[in-house]
C-alpha cells in the first residue's frame, strides 16, 4: 500500500490518494493560502446556515422528539402482549428505533449543542440525558472535547480505538490485538458500556497510570445510569408484565442490543473506512483553522442512504459535515452535503463516502489487518506518506 | 408512586411522556396555553391564558415573565396581568412595539391553542390591603394595563379617579370599559397634549389625599416622583425596565462571579477571565465542545466569529468565542444538575 502526493503546485488538481490508517501531511497536496481559502469559504457555509436556523429547524427537532417518544411508549405497549410473535417483533423493532433515534439523533446531537440557539432548557446540550451508561457529562468531555478537537489524530484522540481496539498502524503491536477482531465483536455487542468505560479511561487504570479511587465519583455516576437502565428494562417493565414478564424482558434487552450494534456499525464507519486519513500528533502543531477543517474532512467518511437511514444514524451518515461543522443542526447537514461535496472535488480532496456495507466491510478489514503485527517492509513509510506538514501560517 | 414512575421513563419524566396529551401538564416547567384573543386597538391584543396548575394567582398590579418562542427561538418578556385577581386564567394585554420581535408575535402572531412558559407573577405596584378609600390611577398608553386589574378587581369601588392619556381615540386600550367609569379622564395627547402634572389641582384637587398609583412611560414616572415630593409616601411607580441592551461596542466591563474583569474587543470571556485568575470551565476554545458555557444573567455578548450581538438574561454562552460589548454578568454556577 503506497501513496503519492504531488508537489503543490498552486492548482488543485491532483487528488490525494489517502491510505487507511497512515498518517497524512495536513495540507496533502494545497498549499497553505488554498487551506485557508478553504477554511474561510467553510466558514461562509457555516455563517450562512446559523443565519438561516429558524422554526424549520425548530419543527423538525420538535418532531423528532415526539416521534422517539410516541416509538417508545407504542414498542413497549405492544411487548406487553409480546407472548404473541408478532407482538413481539413489531414491539421490539419499534423499541429499538426508538432507542438509536434517542442515542443518535436526539442525545448525540442535543450534547453537542446543536439546538442551544432554541434556549429552549428542554431540549439544551446542558440539562440533556440520555438512555445510556455513559453520563452525560463525561460523554461531553471526551467526545466534544477530545474526539471533536483532536479527530483521528492518533494519540489524542481516544475514539482511535477506543482504547481497546488497535485500528492504526501507528498503534504500537501487542499480542492483545491478535484477538482485534474478538474484541471489535464484544465492543459491538457491549458498546453502551464500551463508551461508558471509554469515558472513565479504562485503559489508563489498566495500564496504571490512573488510579482506581481517582476515577471513583465517575464510577459512581456510571453506576447511577446502569441502576437506572436496569430497573428500568430488566425489572420494572418485566415486571409489570406480570406472568408475561419473558417477552417484555428479552424484548427491551434486544432492543439495547440492536442500539448497540447499529449504533457501533455507524460510528466505525464514520472514522475507519478506507480513504478516512489519520494524522499524528506533531501536525497539531500551530494548526490553522483551514487546517483544523482539512483534518475534519479527511479524517472523515460519509454513508449513502435515504432520508430514513439518515434519520436513523443520527445524521452521523454525514460525518465530514458533523465534523466540519459539529454544532449545526443535523437536519442541515443533508442540505450542505453537496456543495461540500463540490468543494472537496473543486481542490482534488477525497470525500469518503459509500453504503454502511461496503464502508463496515471496510472497517471490519482493518480490523482483521491490525490484528497481525506489521510485515517487514510494508511498515509505513514515514518520509513517503508524510510530506512535509505546511509550515504554519504567521500569526 | 411518582418516583416509582419515574424509573419507567428515566431518564426523562413522566411529563415528558404526558406532555403529548397536554403540555399543561409539567411541573417542572410552567406553561400556559392560549385560549382566547381579543383585539383592543390596532396595535393591542388581550391574551387569555389557562395557566398549568401550579400557577399561584396574582395580585392586582403585578406582572407575569412569559416565555414566547418566536421563529424557533425562546424569548422572555415581561408584561402586567390586566385581569382581575382571583380568576383561574390571567390575561395580559399587549402593544405591539414596532420593532418589537416578541411584541408583535403576540399581537399579531399567537393564535388560541398556542403554548407559552410563564413564571410566577411578581411585582410590589399593588393594591395595599385594606384597599385605600380614595384611589387616583395615572396612566399612559399601555400603563394602563396593570392599573385596569386594579380597576377590575376593586369593581364599582366608589371612588377612584383615573387620568389616562393615549395619543388618539383608537389608541386607547379597554376604551369602552373605561368610558364606563366614572371618575374617568381619558386624555388624547395628540390633539390635546401631554398632561401635565399641574393640571391635577384643577382635574383631581384632593389628589394628595389619595392613594396614588402611576404607570407609564419614564417621563410620566420621573415628573410624577418630583411632584408628589413630600407626598410620595402615598405615590406607587411601576417602570417597565428595559432589558440591559448592547451599546454595540467592543471590550468591556463582565462580571463573573463577583469578580469584575476588563475584556478587551478581541479577546474572549474565556481568556480575559482565565487571565484575570477567574477558574473557569474550559475545553476545545474554539466553540464545537460546548463545555465553557455560562449563564449570562445581565447584558450582552458578541460572537467573536460572527459579530452578532446577543444575550437575554438566562441564555447560555460559550465563552471560549464570545466576547464583551459592554457590561455584562455571568454566573459561575456550573450548569444546571442533570436530572
Amino acid at each position: 500500500m503506497t501513496s503519492t502526493f504531488d508537489v503543490p503546485t498552486g492548482t488543485p488538481t491532483p487528488p490525494v490518494r489517502t491510505v487507511a490508517s497512515r498518517p497524512s501531511p495536513v495540507a496533502a497536496g494545497l498549499t497553505e493560502a488554498q487551506v485557508e481559502e478553504l477554511g474561510r469559504r467553510l466558514d461562509a457555509i457555516r455563517d450562512r446556515v446559523v443565519a438561516d436556523r429558524g422554526q424549520r429547524d425548530a419543527d423538525y427537532i420538535h418532531s423528532v422528539i415526539r416521534t422517539q417518544r410516541y416509538l417508545e411508549v407504542g414498542g413497549r405497549a405492544l411487548l406487553f402482549a409480546g407472548i404473541l410473535p408478532p407482538a413481539w417483533v413489531a414491539g421490539t423493532a419499534m423499541l429499538s428505533a426508538s432507542k438509536i433515534i434517542e442515542n443518535m439523533e436526539l442525545g448525540h446531537n442535543i450534547m453537542h449543542g446543536q439546538w442551544d440557539w432554541m434556549r429552549d432548557p428542554k431540549i439544551h446540550s446542558s440539562t440533556w440525558d440520555w438512555d445510556n451508561t455513559s453520563p452525560a457529562e463525561a460523554w461531553k468531555y471526551t467526545h466534544n472535547y477530545e474526539h471533536h478537537t483532536y479527530t483521528n489524530v492518533v494519540g489524542r484522540d481516544r475514539d482511535v480505538g477506543y482504547g481497546i481496539l488497535r485500528m492504526s498502524d501507528e498503534q504500537q503491536w501487542r499480542p492483545y490485538y491478535l484477538f482485534n477482531p474478538l474484541w471489535n465483536a464484544l465492543l459491538a455487542t457491549f458498546f453502551q458500556w464500551g463508551v461508558a468505560l471509554h469515558d472513565l479511561e479504562a485503559e489508563k487504570i489498566a495500564a496504571g497510570e490512573k488510579s482506581l479511587r481517582s476515577v471513583w465519583p465517575q464510577l459512581k455516576a456510571i453506576g447511577r445510569k446502569v441502576r437506572r437502565q436496569f430497573t428500568k428494562d430488566y425489572l420494572v417493565f418485566p415486571a409489570l408484565a406480570g406472568p408475561f414478564f419473558l417477552p417484555v424482558l428479552t424484548g427491551n434487552a434486544t432492543a439495547n442490543l440492536v442500539r448497540n450494534l447499529w449504533s457501533h456499525a455507524v460510528i466505525f464507519c464514520g472514522h475507519f473506512p478506507d480513504g478516512a486519513v489519520q494524522f499524528s500528533e506533531e501536525q497539531l502543531d500551530g494548526e490553522t483553522r483551514g487546517q483544523w477543517y482539512l483534518r475534519q474532512m479527511l479524517g472523515s467518511a460519509n454513508l449513502e442512504g435515504g432520508p430514513l437511514f439518515h434519520l436513523m444514524t443520527g445524521n452521523l451518515s454525514f460525518q465530514i459535515e458533523h465534523h466540519l461543522f459539529p454544532d449545526l443542526p443535523s437536519n442541515r447537514y443533508a442540505e450542505i452535503a453537496p456543495e461540500i461535496r463540490a468543494i472537496c472535488a473543486e481542490y482534488g480532496l477525497e470525500y469518503t463516502s459509500g453504503p454502511l456495507w461496503r464502508q463496515y466491510a471496510q472497517v471490519l478489514r482493518t480490523i482483521n489487518r491490525l490484528a497481525l503485527p506489521p510485515r517487514k517492509g510494508t511498515a509505513p513509510e514515514p518520509t513517503a506518506l508524510t510530506p512535509e506538514p505546511a509550515p504554519p501560517l504567521a500569526a | 408512586m411518582f418516583k416509582a414512575l419515574v424509573a419507567l421513563t428515566t431518564p426523562l419524566l413522566p411529563e415528558d411522556y404526558l406532555s403529548l396529551v397536554d403540555p399543561l401538564w409539567s411541573t417542572t416547567e410552567l406553561r400556559g396555553r392560549v385560549v382566547g384573543v381579543r383585539r383592543e386597538t390596532d396595535r393591542a391584543t388581550t391574551l387569555t391564558i389557562r395557566p398549568g396548575r401550579a400557577w399561584t394567582g396574582h395580585r392586582a398590579g403585578q406582572y407575569v415573565r412569559i416565555g414566547v418562542d418566536v421563529a424557533g427561538v425562546r424569548h422572555w418578556r415581561t408584561y402586567s396581568l390586566s385581569g382581575p385577581e382571583g380568576e383561574a386564567d390571567l390575561t395580559i394585554t399587549v402593544q405591539a412595539l414596532p420593532d418589537g420581535l416578541v411584541s408583535r408575535h403576540l399581537v399579531d402572531a399567537t393564535p388560541v391553542g398556542s403554548i407559552v412558559r410563564l413564571e410566577q407573577a411578581a411585582g410590589d405596584f399593588v393594591l395595599p390591603s385594606p384597599v385605600p378609600a380614595k384611589l387616583l390611577m395615572v396612566t399612559a398608553g399601555s400603563g394602563i394595563t396593570p392599573v385596569m386589574s386594579m380597576l377590575r378587581t376593586l369593581g364599582a369601588h366608589p371612588d377612584v379617579v383615573v387620568l389616562h392619556s393615549a395619543p388618539t381615540a383608537a389608541d386607547v386600550i379597554f376604551a369602552d370599559e373605561l368610558a364606563a367609569r366614572p371618575g374617568t379622564v381619558v386624555r388624547h395627547t395628540t390633539e390635546h397634549g401631554r398632561l401635565d402634572l399641574a393640571e391635577l389641582d384643577a382635574l383631581c384637587p384632593d389628589w394628595r389625599d389619595r392613594e396614588a398609583f402611576v404607570c407609564g412611560p419614564a417621563g410620566l414616572l420621573d415628573a410624577a416622583e418630583e411632584h408628589w415630593g413630600e407626598a410620595r409616601a402615598r405615590l406607587h411607580l411601576e417602570r417597565f425596565t428595559p432589558p440591559v441592551r448592547s451599546t454595540g461596542g467592543a471590550g468591556g466591563t463582565v462580571t463573573f462571579g463577583d469578580r469584575d474583569v476588563e475584556v478587551d474587543g478581541g479577546a474572549s470571556l474565556l481568556e480575559a477571565g482565565e487571565e484575570a485568575g477567574v477558574l473557569l470551565p474550559s475545553g476545545c476554545r474554539m466553540g464545537i465542545c460546548f463545555s465553557c458555557i455560562l449563564p449570562l444573567r445581565d447584558g450582552q455578548v458578541r460572537d467573536l466569529r460572527t459579530g452578532e450581538i446577543h444575550g437575554e438574561p438566562g441564555d447560555m454562552v460559550q465563552t471560549c468565542i464570545t466576547g464583551a460589548t459592554g457590561t455584562a454578568r455571568l454566573d459561575l454556577r456550573p450548569a444546571e444538575e442533570n436530572r
